[in-house]
């Protein structure tokens, strides 16, 4: 995704990246990036919680808009209101991805 | 403060994302100035959720990824701003779909980027926002080759002044 998002920046559109790991999207060289501390899948926030999702998307217009330079990085200051380990295990899906089934079967990644 | 990027992540999988660096050819400071005030400016969402239109859309890819785990559907999608949370399907084999379908707007805020709208904290909100499925190639080839001058021309139709990405 954050490569993704220079390619829409080189073509002249501005980009902001809201990710759960910021400090990816960094090395990955984004123009833009608003940090989340939450689990995958979820980028702005709760079900059901339009204060929090408002508070991500009003951050991240104005990191869109009022950043002033290359690598401009604004982390969201919410705790996800959930205990880690029920977070960690509510985000995973149901069943390993195949390329983690391949990765758990054979400890490294195929190709 | 700073969040932690790897608090969510499984511990085994956490060397393969430190170790990454810039993909070659993409080090450089690539910068758009963003010119309008936000309150005339005309905002666009893509996220990499995977949702698609149940009842006119194709799902992502899923089967071929499971034939070929390093695979990852290159396509992308549009859903227009006011489509129902009901009419939206999930199609992503790294996440738990369940939030997403009760709330699409975790992924894809767009009912909440029309009330800033309807605010005037933005002047507007693009007719169509786009989604792509995050897990790709290491080499994003596909994306690379057959998606992103897409969604760039469609951005560029919709008259987009700004994008917010957000990675599943």
């Amino acid at each position: 995704m954050p490569v993704l998002a220079r390619w829409i920046e080189r073509a002249g559109i501005p980009t902001v990246v809201v990710t759960m790991m910021p400090a990816v999207a960094q090395t990955r060289r984004a123009p833009r990036v608003v940090g989340v501390e939450f689990p995958f899948g979820h980028a702005f926030g709760m079900p059901g919680d339009r204060a929090m999702q408002r508070q991500v998307l009003e951050l991240a217009l104005r990191v869109l808009a009022g950043a002033g330079s290359f690598g401009t990085r604004v982390d969201v200051d919410i705790e996800w209101p959930v205990p880690l380990r029920e977070a960690y295990r509510a985000w995973q899906p149901k069943e390993a991805s195949p390329i983690v089934k391949v990765l758990l079967e054979t400890g490294r990644r195929p190709g | 403060m700073n969040v932690d990027s790897y608090r969510f992540l499984p511990r085994s999988f956490r060397a393969f994302y430190e170790g990454r660096g810039s993909l070659p050819g993409e080090l450089d400071e690539v910068w758009a100035p963003f010119e309008k005030r936000l309150q005339s400016s005309r905002i666009a969402l893509l996220t990499s959720a995977g949702f698609y239109l149940k009842n006119s859309q194709p799902p992502f890819d899923l089967d071929r990824e499971r034939a070929n785990p390093t695979w990852g559907d290159p396509s992308w999608r549009v859903i227009p701003t006011g489509t129902e949370p009901s009419d939206l399907g999930v199609s992503h084999l790294h996440i738990n779909d369940e939030d997403l379908l009760a709330d699409p707007e975790i992924a894809l805020p767009a009912r909440m980027l029309e009330q800033l709208a309807a605010e005037h904290v933005i002047g507007g909100a693009t007719t169509d926002h786009l989604v792509v499925m995050g897990y790709q190639e290491a080499n994003l080839e596909g994306w690379r080759d057959a998606t992103v001058n897409d969604l760039i021309a469609n951005l560029r139709d919709q008259a987009a002044d700004g994008l917010i990405l957000a990675p599943a």
